[in-house]
């Protein structure tokens, strides 16, 4: 078994450096979830030089839309949603102070060279683990945009959460690399 | 004349869309099993162990497999000697889903095209029949999430495309899918019969337990082929790289028109989930 390197939100800039493709991470702590539609509402307020509903500065947003709670857990079952809805408005939000992004599938060109400028990460989550990771998140709690329904932005916290390192900030990206290094002709 | 209540049917369904997304069906932990074993990128092994914990909470909290629980597609064969009673079929199955993904915690997924407005109980569900001898009726409820089904489709090969275009096709386009349907993956192939035959074809494909041989032996030999050139792309768990990118190609085929070679990929997650009663 690899390393695993334990990291806790918010995020500085000395733990992102040392973090580099296909490094498995446990994350503990709080982090944001948010999907498309309040991605864009947050963009929008920023547009507007508005206050944002949650803090950006070092923190970790998931991309999920979580199923229903059953009565004693604190969420559904909850695995990552497809990330490439999110390139339109990350970039923007890395800007703005935010280190980590949590999902699956790859990134834009865009959110790749965000994540290189303002010294971001970006993690992928096991799609299709909900039962797992649901187990990881100890309390959950919606802060923003309740009309949205599961993609309403909720405030987790989580306990060992696994990830593993996609785009680090030296412009590596483990879809790439990963699947280059196991084919065969 | 054998009768059945519309009753039982609606109550059969919402506990089967309850069991299918609590429980991983046992073909499945066998593959998962298997590919530990094969899989040659640490990631991938990790990932692979992850996805066996995770069935493994999922069956013992009797929470989702996944979040994603899926449009329900619900196959019946409906014998021609059994009479329903008491209501109609189709408004009976919906009324089983509408239950079961409101009593089981599942999610609902269905929505308005246009406006994507949520339908609020995952309504309507698909619901192939086909008329078969006998008074019984089966059911195989299969959920079908949203990623996995949006890396499908239909092309219209040339007869002349042959087997070798249809491998050609049938590899380009899992290559292309790569991370994006949850691998490892079953990928199901329909081949002949009419356009929406086919796709019919590729999504039936599906419920063949996996490690289940094709009973055609021309068949067998397609899906080896295309099995190992698939693994062969490296996509891996999740796409990260690895060598376990699919679990089984499943094929099945009819005859088609002398002008056509219909050609349909449908692609499942490792989620493959699927469970069935007979009435």
């Amino acid at each position: 078994m690899e390393n695993i390197i334990r990291l806790q939100p918010p995020l500085k800039d000395e733990q992102i450096k040392v973090l580099k493709t296909g490094d498995q991470v446990l994350i503990s702590g709080t982090i944001y979830t948010g999907r498309d539609a309040a991605h864009k509402r947050l963009v929008d307020l920023l547009d507007k030089g508005e206050k944002l509903p949650i803090p950006l500065d070092g923190q970790v947003i998931y991309f999920v839309g979580p199923a229903p709670a059953k009565p004693g857990n604190a969420i559904g079952s909850a695995g990552p949603t497809t990330s490439y809805r999110m390139d339109p408005y990350s970039p923007r939000l890395l800007a703005e102070g935010l280190k980590g992004m949590i999902g699956k599938g790859g990134r834009s060109p865009e959110v790749k060279a965000a994540i290189k400028k303002y010294h971001g990460i970006y993690f992928a989550a096991v799609g299709g683990a909900g039962a797992l990771l649901a187990q990881r998140i100890k309390k959950a709690e919606i802060v923003a945009y309740e009309d949205l329904g599961p993609e309403a932005i909720r405030r987790l916290e989580v306990e060992d959460f696994p990830v593993v390192v996609v785009n680090d900030i030296y412009g590596n990206d483990l879809y790439e690399q990963g699947v280059a290094a196991y084919r065969r002709n | 004349m054998r009768e059945v209540n519309v009753e039982q049917i609606t109550r059969t369904v919402a506990g089967l869309c309850m069991e299918a997304n609590y429980f991983l069906g046992d073909d499945m932990l066998a593959a998962l099993e298997k590919a530990v074993a094969a899989e040659e990128s640490p990631t991938g092994r990790t990932i692979l162990e992850q996805l066996q914990e995770n069935a493994t909470i999922a069956a013992t909290d009797r929470v989702p497999i996944c979040q994603d629980t899926g449009l329900a597609v619900i196959f019946l064969e409906l014998g021609q000697d059994l009479h329903i009673i008491g209501g109609d079929l189709e408004t009976a199955i919906n009324e089983g889903v509408r239950q079961g993904y409101e009593e089981g915690y599942l999610r609902k997924s269905s929505c308005h095209p246009f406006t994507r407005k949520n339908i609020g109980d995952n309504t309507p569900a698909i619901v192939p029949c086909r008329i078969v001898p006998g008074e019984q009726l089966k059911i195989t409820i299969a959920p079908k999430g949203g990623r996995s089904e949006n890396m499908s489709k239909v092309v219209m090969l040339k007869p002349a495309d042959g087997i070798a275009g249809i491998k050609k096709q049938v590899v380009e386009w899992v290559e292309q899918a790569g991370g994006n349907p949850c691998p490892p993956t079953i990928i199901g192939v329909g081949i002949g019969g009419t356009f929406e035959r086919a796709a019919l074809l590729a999504k039936e494909s599906l419920l063949r337990e996996v490690g289940n041989r094709n009973p055609d032996p021309e068949l067998d030999q397609l899906e080896k082929e295309l099995l190992e050139e698939i693994n062969n792309l490296g996509i891996g768990p999740q796409g990260l790289g690895g060598r376990v990118t699919s679990f089984a190609v499943h094929v099945k085929m009819l005859p088609c028109h002398i002008a056509s070679l219909p050609l349909a990929i449908n692609i499942q997650c490792h989620a493959a989930r699927h469970k069935e009663a007979v009435l």
